[in-house]
């Protein structure tokens, strides 16, 4: 059982002149290693709730905690350190190389200058900058991809526990944001961060979440799996919101070992594999492609764990379909 | 006429050289005292925006009335010599810094500040390690105007008994020769154009991030 990273616990917060609140009453678990994306439309709450996190806002009432400590008690520069921080404006220091950039906190914590040195280039090399090109430039001379990229590297210097996102690929172009969306999947399989990553994107939120938490006016409407979500919408406003995506989409982020049958004793079956995590939609263009009707999913550790046959690929999409419409 | 006043330089060669001194030594005097004004009171009206109209306003008006009038007005409580000089100086070289130091703090991107503090820096590191060096380039372009025009207003200071090259000037006025007062006023501008072009370069040097 992992540890809880981050818990919630009855928080609100109410800005100042305002009446309204941003948050309502949340209460949640954030279990350690666990990729948990933030969805909402603006003005839902999900920054708001982001940014009390790292107390770039202050809650209201009720309590955070991280790892069981309540956070108003931690030394909050401490605190933040221990926190690797992205927001979509990137908000690099223009005055800075790339390399001191992302060597500003290892400074602060007094590394000596050979281990910084080398914390940089892993770093850069990690986030597909080659540091020989890169580490000696300034952000002004990186386009908007490459930015983000050193932002996310700047994050991780003093290897964060904890990465908090705020819509961080949002002003970049749909071709770049597809890449840098599989490589921070790669980066959180590799290193086995807690990552809450604010979205509005609805099929960007389902791709990379373990978890996907959905936020309207101020609360909570649903934390469950995509799986979960969209075969079971907790509510009106979630069956509404995943409905604006097409079919097509939702299989993308539908995974194999989601809906895949049990398999009885051995299987000596020749049929097409696929891996646990592999997409529905994937699958779906197999069926299409082969005269197949079915295929089996494995695990690459225990070898086959399941199968899904055309039929009931059919039945789970349309449960999702009927379920959301 | 330029060899007439060579030759009357020439000849009053120690006047003359104790006259730059001075002159230098009060414009850098009001020139620092300012900034050491103006720079922490700028910043301080950049994070209080409530009082830094108020603040700005009242140094602006301050800055409409003539250097003469303060010297005037300086004397009778201040005496002759050094000090009103100084002080008259200073009131007209402390808006310009302060308003570009304002202006430099207020310029800089929000959410560049916000990754600071979020990523565990303090409010002590962020002044000194993003703020200030972000402020700089405008804080060197109101220390440039503000130098200037401290430059140009000193000779004023010859008026109440402070010397600089001032003396030369008043000097050759009054003795209708030409000779003196082109000493004196060719001194002055190469003196500011001198200032400017090290600055300048200063400037040049902390903005190299927004070139190459």
């Amino acid at each position: 059982m992992a540890r809880t990273a981050i818990e919630f616990r009855n928080v609100s917060k109410q800005y100042a002149n305002t009446s309204q609140y941003a948050v309502t009453g949340v209460n949640m678990r954030i279990s350690e290693g666990s990729f948990i994306t933030i969805l909402g439309t603006s003005g839902s709450g999900k920054t708001t709730l982001l940014k009390m996190v790292n107390r770039i806002y202050e809650a209201t009432s009720g309590e955070i905690l991280y790892f069981g400590e309540s956070i108003k008690n931690l030394k909050i520069e401490e605190y933040r350190r221990k926190i690797g921080y992205v927001i979509q404006q990137v908000g690099l220091f223009p005055h800075m190389t790339v390399e001191e950039n992302i060597g500003t906190i290892p400074q602060i914590l007094r590394w000596d200058t050979d281990k910084i040195a080398k914390r940089v280039e892993a770093l850069l090399e990690l986030v597909c900058l080659p540091p020989r090109d890169f580490k000696k430039r300034y952000p002004r001379q990186l386009s908007g991809g490459q930015q983000q990229r050193v932002g996310l590297a700047r994050a991780m210097a003093a290897d964060p526990d904890l990465m908090l996102m705020d819509e961080p690929f949002g002003a970049i172009d749909a071709i770049t944001r597809q890449n840098l969306q599989e490589e921070l999947i790669g980066i959180q399989r590799k290193l086995n961060k807690t990552i809450l990553f604010v979205t509005h994107d609805v099929s960007e939120a389902f791709k990379l979440g373990d978890k996907v938490m959905i936020m309207h006016e101020g609360k909570i409407q649903q934390f469950d799996t995509p799986y979960g979500i969209i075969s079971k919408p907790a509510n009106e406003y979630v069956a509404r919101l995943i409905a604006t995506q097409d079919i097509v989409q939702r299989l993308k982020v539908l995974k194999a070992q989601s809906v895949m049958l049990p398999v009885d004793a051995q299987v000596s079956d020749r049929a097409f594999r696929v891996g646990t995590e592999e997409s529905l939609h994937n699958i779906l263009t197999y069926f299409l492609e082969h005269d197949q009707n079915h295929v089996l999913v494995e695990d690459c550790g225990r070898g086959v764990v399941g199968k899904i046959t055309w039929e009931q690929l059919k039945v789970s999409t349309r449960q999702g379909k009927i379920l959301s419409a | 006429m330029i060899n007439e006043s060579i030759a009357y330089l020439l000849l009053n060669i120690d006047k003359y050289y104790e006259a730059v001194m001075v002159h230098i030594e009060i414009s850098l005097a009001a020139l620092a005292v300012s900034f050491m004004i103006a720079v922490p009171l700028g910043i301080w009206c950049s994070k209080n925006g409530s009082v830094s109209y108020s603040v700005i306003n009242a140094f602006t008006i301050l800055r409409i009335i003539p250097s003469l009038a303060v010297l005037v007005i300086a004397m009778p409580i201040l005496g002759t010599g050094f000090v009103p000089a100084l002080f008259a100086l200073t009131l007209l070289a402390i808006p310009p810094i302060l308003i570009n130091t304002y202006s430099g703090f207020r310029n800089i991107d929000p959410f560049v500040l916000e990754c600071a503090a979020g990523m565990g820096m303090n409010a002590g590191k962020i002044l000194l390690a993003i703020e200030i060096p972000l402020a700089m380039p405008l804080i060197l372009t109101g220390l440039r105007t503000s130098a200037t025009e401290v430059i140009a207003s000193a000779t004023l200071a010859s008026y109440i008994g402070a010397g600089g090259l001032g003396d030369f000037i008043f000097t050759g006025i009054g003795m209708n020769d030409v000779r003196i007062l082109l000493i004196g006023g060719m001194s002055v501008a190469l003196l500011s154009v001198l200032t400017e072009v090290s600055l300048t370069a200063v400037q040049h040097m902390v903005t190299k991030y927004q070139r190459d």
